[in-house]
C-alpha cells in the first residue's frame, strides 16, 4: 500500500507470567484507514493496543508509531494519539461537562479553545442538554459518547478504541460507527477492537486474534475471498442429527444450525466439495431412508473466515 | 504545566465537593477526637483523697503539706495518729495516699541539702534520706503513677525558698502548666495525630484509587507529568488541612482554654510544613499500594508509631533509644515538638528551623520519590 504505516509492529509479543497473551504479532496498519482486531474474550486485544499506547512494555518485538519508535517517545506520541478505554476511565463522580474541561485542560487547552472544543463536542456527540449531569449516572451509550469525546479532544491523528460498542445497542451502533467514518474522513487513524462481526465488516483492515496469535490480517473482502474452506447450506428435516454425523468428519471445519438450515464449512482440501458432502450426507441419513434435503453452496461471511481461521465452530459445537 | 496541576486541583476539590461523607469527616474527625482526648481520656488524677501522718513537731512539716497540697493532685482529707491507721485507711479506700512524715523529719530535712547543693536530686545525694514517705495504694497505677512523680515537687519547693534563683525558675516550669493538665499538652499533640490519619489517609488512597476505578488507564495516556499530577494531588489537600487546624485549635481554646503564645503566624507555617510532609508520605504510600485496602493498612502502619512514638503518648526522652530513631523519622515527632513549642512555650518557627527544615526537606524528597514511583505505565 502506498500511504505511510500509521502503526507498524515487528513480533510484538508480551507475556503474564507463562501465559504468552501476545504472540509475535507484525500489523502494518496505513494512515487514515479504520482497522479491526477480531477476536474472542481473553485473545490479546485490549493488550495489543496498550502496548500500542506505551502503557504495557512489550517482552519482546518492535512497535513504531506515527512513525517514530514508541520506546522512548512515549511521551511525545501521547500528543498525537487518543484512547478510549475498554472500562469506562472518566471520572463517574463529575459532571459532562466537568471531564471534558479537565481533560482539555490537561491537553493545554486556552480558555477560548476550550469553550470553543466543548460547544463543539456536546453539539457532536449528542450530549447538549447533559452537560451537568453526572457521569456515572449515564446509560452506557451516553458513556460512550462521552468516552469518544475526550479521547477526540485535541484532534488526535490515531484513535484507539476498545471494543466502544459492548454496552451499546444496535441503532447506537450504527451512529457510532458514522462518526467513526467521519472522523476518518478528517484524516484520523482508528484502530478499533471488537467481538461483533457486523463491526469488523465494516473496517478498512482486519486482523483476527486467536490466544494471541494473528490468524489472518487483510481487507474483510479479502478474507472471504481467500478462506480455506467452501461454505453450504442443508435445508431439510432432522438436522440436529445430521450435524451430530458431520461434524465427526476431520473435513468439515464446522457445522452450526441458522434457522432451518444447517451452515457447513467443507475445507478446500476437498477437490469436489459439493459432490463430496452430498455423499456423506446420504451415507449420514443411512441407506433406504429417503429424507428430502436440499444443498446448495453459498458466499462466505466473515463469520465463517473467523470460523476456519479460528476452529472455534468445530470445538465450540463438538463439546 | 501549572494549568495542569489547576486541571488536577480543580478536578480533585470537585470530586471532594460530591464526596459528603469525607467532607463531613474533614470536620468531624477534629472536634470527635479533640472531645474523646480531651474529655474522656485524662491521663492525670487530680483531687486524690489523701491522708497525712505526721510524727514531726518541726515547722517545716505543715510547709510540706501545704507545698503538696498546692499541687492540687492530691486533697489532705485526714491526720492519722501512726502508720497503723493510715494503712487500714488505704484498706478501706477511704483514702489513696498517705503522707507519711517522720520524726526525725527535721534532720533528714537539714543532712539533706549539702552545702548549697539543693538542686540535685535526691538520688544524688548518697548520705542523704528520703525526709518523708508517701504510703500508696497502689492498685490503680495511674494513681500510683501520679504520686510518684509528685516525689521531688514538694520537697524542692520546701528547701529551696530561701535560694531566690532556683525558686524563680520552678515558677516559670509551673507558668505553662501549673495544675500539670495534660489536656494542655495534648491538644497540641492531637494536631499531630489528627493531621497525620486525615492527611496521610486523603493522599495514601489518591493514585490507587485511580487505579482501582480504571481513571488512571486514561491518565497516563495523556501528557500529565508525574509531578504534575502529584502536586495538583496535594495541594487541595493542604487547605483541607489548614481548615482543621484552625478547627482543632479553636475548640481547644474555647472548650478547654489551651493557650495561644505562640504567634498564629508560626503556627500556621509548622502546620503546613507538616501538612505537606504527611500528604507527600500519602502519596509515596499511593504508589507503593495495589489496593486501596492496602494503602489503608500502611497508613495505618504509619499512624501507629505516630501516635505512640511522636510523643503524643509518651515523652521522646523516656523512650529507649531505638524507639527515639524511629521517631525521629516520623513527621508528626517534629510536628509535635514545634506544635507544643509554639502553643505552649511562646516559640517561632525561626527557633526551631532544624524540626521545619527537617519537614522540608521530608516534603521535598517524597515529591521526588512519589514522582520517580509513578511511572506512566500499567505493569
Ligand atoms: N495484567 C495482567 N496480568 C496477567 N494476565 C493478564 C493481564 N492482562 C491480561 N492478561 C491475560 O492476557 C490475556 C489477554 O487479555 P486481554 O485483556 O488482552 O484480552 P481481550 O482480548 O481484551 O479480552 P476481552 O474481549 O475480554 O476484553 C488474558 O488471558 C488475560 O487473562
Ligand atoms: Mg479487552
Amino acid at each position: 500500500m502506498s500511504a505511510p504505516l500509521a502503526i507498524s509492529t515487528q513480533g510484538m509479543s508480551r507475556t503474564f507470567g507463562g501465559l504468552v497473551a501476545v504472540d509475535q504479532v507484525d500489523l502494518a496498519i496505513s494512515a487514515g484507514s479504520i482497522y479491526g482486531f477480531l477476536g474472542p474474550n481473553g485473545c490479546g486485544k485490549s493488550t495489543s493496543i496498550r502496548m500500542l499506547t506505551g502503557l504495557l512494555r512489550p517482552s519482546a518485538g518492535e512497535i513504531k508509531v506515527l512513525g517514530e519508535n514508541l520506546m522512548g517517545n512515549e511521551d511525545k506520541i501521547r500528543r498525537r494519539i487518543g484512547y478510549m478505554t475498554q472500562k469506562f476511565s472518566l471520572y463517574e463522580n463529575l459532571t459532562v461537562l466537568e471531564n471534558l474541561a479537565f481533560v482539555a485542560r490537561i491537553y493545554g487547552f486556552s480558555w477560548r479553545k476550550r469553550q470553543q472544543r466543548l460547544a463543539e463536542l456536546l453539539q457532536l456527540y449528542d450530549l447538549v442538554g447533559r452537560e451537568k449531569q453526572l457521569a456515572g449516572s449515564m446509560s452506557g451509550g451516553q458513556k460512550q459518547r462521552l468516552a469518544l469525546a475526550a479521547a477526540t479532544l485535541h484532534y488526535p491523528e490515531l484513535l484507539f478504541l476498545d471494543e466502544p460498542t459492548s454496552a451499546v445497542d444496535p441503532e447506537n451502533r450504527r451512529e457510532f460507527w458514522e462518526r467513526l467514518f467521519d472522523l476518518c474522513d478528517q484524516g484520523t487513524t482508528i484502530l478499533v477492537s471488537t467481538h461483533y462481526m457486523d463491526e469488523a465488516e465494516r473496517c478498512h483492515g482486519l486482523a483476527i486474534l486467536e490466544r494471541g496469535v494473528k490468524r489472518a490480517d487483510g481487507s474483510p473482502q479479502q478474507l472471504m475471498q481467500q478462506m480455506a474452506a467452501q461454505v453450504f447450506e442443508i435445508a431439510g428435516q432432522d438436522l440436529r442429527s445430521l450435524k451430530q454425523a458431520l461434524i465427526k468428519l476431520p473435513e468439515v471445519l464446522s457445522a452450526a444450525q441458522i434457522g432451518s438450515r444447517l451452515r457447513v464449512l467443507v475445507t478446500n482440501s476437498v477437490s469436489e466439495p459439493l459432490a463430496w458432502l452430498q455423499a456423506k450426507v446420504e451415507e449420514a441419513r443411512g441407506a433406504g431412508v429417503q429424507i428430502e434435503t436440499q444443498i446448495e453452496m453459498v458466499r462466505p461471511n466473515l463469520e465463517d473466515v473467523f470460523v476456519t481461521c479460528t476452529g472455534q465452530g468445530r470445538h465450540g459445537d463438538v463439546a | 504545566m501549572l494549568l495542569r496541576i489547576f486541571a488536577v486541583v480543580v478536578k480533585e476539590l470537585r470530586q471532594l465537593s460530591r464526596d459528603r461523607m469525607t467532607f463531613g469527616m474533614i470536620v468531624m474527625i477534629p472536634l470527635v477526637q479533640l472531645m474523646l482526648f480531651g474529655y474522656a481520656i485524662n491521663t492525670d488524677a487530680r483531687h486524690l483523697p489523701a491522708g497525712v501522718v505526721n510524727l514531726s513537731a518541726s515547722a517545716y512539716a505543715p510547709r510540706l503539706v501545704n507545698a503538696v497540697q498546692a499541687s492540687q493532685v492530691v486533697d489532705f482529707k485526714r491526720n492519722y495518729a501512726n502508720v497503723m491507721e493510715a494503712e487500714a485507711a488505704l484498706t478501706r479506700g477511704e483514702v489513696k495516699a498517705v503522707l507519711y512524715i517522720p520524726p526525725d523529719f527535721a534532720e533528714r530535712l537539714l543532712r539533706f541539702p549539702n552545702q548549697g547543693q539543693a538542686e540535685l536530686p535526691i538520688s544524688a545525694q548518697p548520705l542523704a534520706r528520703p525526709v518523708a514517705q508517701w504510703l500508696v495504694d497502689g492498685s490503680d497505677t495511674v494513681v500510683a503513677a501520679t504520686i510518684k512523680s509528685l516525689r521531688q515537687m514538694p520537697l524542692n519547693e520546701v528547701l529551696d525558698r530561701p535560694v531566690s534563683a532556683t525558686v524563680a525558675s520552678l515558677e516559670v516550669v509551673q507558668y505553662f502548666n501549673p495544675e500539670q493538665r495534660s489536656v494542655v499538652n495534648i491538644v497540641p499533640g492531637l494536631l499531630g495525630v489528627i493531621l497525620t490519619m486525615t492527611m496521610v489517609m486523603f493522599t495514601s488512597a489518591a493514585i490507587v484509587r485511580e487505579r482501582e476505578q480504571g481513571n488512571m488507564e486514561f491518565l497516563i495516556t495523556t501528557p500529565i507529568r508525574p509531578i504534575e499530577l502529584m502536586l495538583g494531588k496535594i495541594l487541595p489537600y493542604v487547605v483541607v488541612g489548614l481548615v482543621q487546624v484552625s478547627i482543632i485549635l479553636g475548640a481547644g481554646h474555647v472548650l478547654f482554654d489551651v493557650p495561644f503564645r505562640g504567634g498564629l503566624d508560626s503556627m500556621a507555617l509548622a502546620s503546613m510544613l507538616f501538612i505537606c510532609a504527611s500528604l507527600t508520605l500519602g502519596l509515596v504510600i499511593s504508589t507503593i499500594a495495589k489496593t486501596q485496602l492496602q494503602s489503608m493498612q500502611l497508613t495505618i502502619f504509619v499512624l501507629l508509631p505516630s501516635i505512640l512514638l511522636s510523643g503524643f503518648m509518651f515523652p521522646y526522652e523516656a523512650m529507649p533509644v531505638a524507639a527515639q530513631w524511629i521517631a525521629e523519622a516520623l513527621p508528626a515527632t517534629h510536628f509535635m515538638r514545634m506544635s507544643r513549642a509554639i502553643v505552649l512555650r511562646d516559640a517561632q518557627v525561626m527557633e526551631l528551623s532544624f524540626d521545619a527544615l527537617w519537614l522540608l526537606g521530608f516534603t521535598l524528597v517524597g515529591l521526588v520519590v512519589a514522582s520517580l514511583r509513578f511511572a506512566k505505565r500499567l505493569d
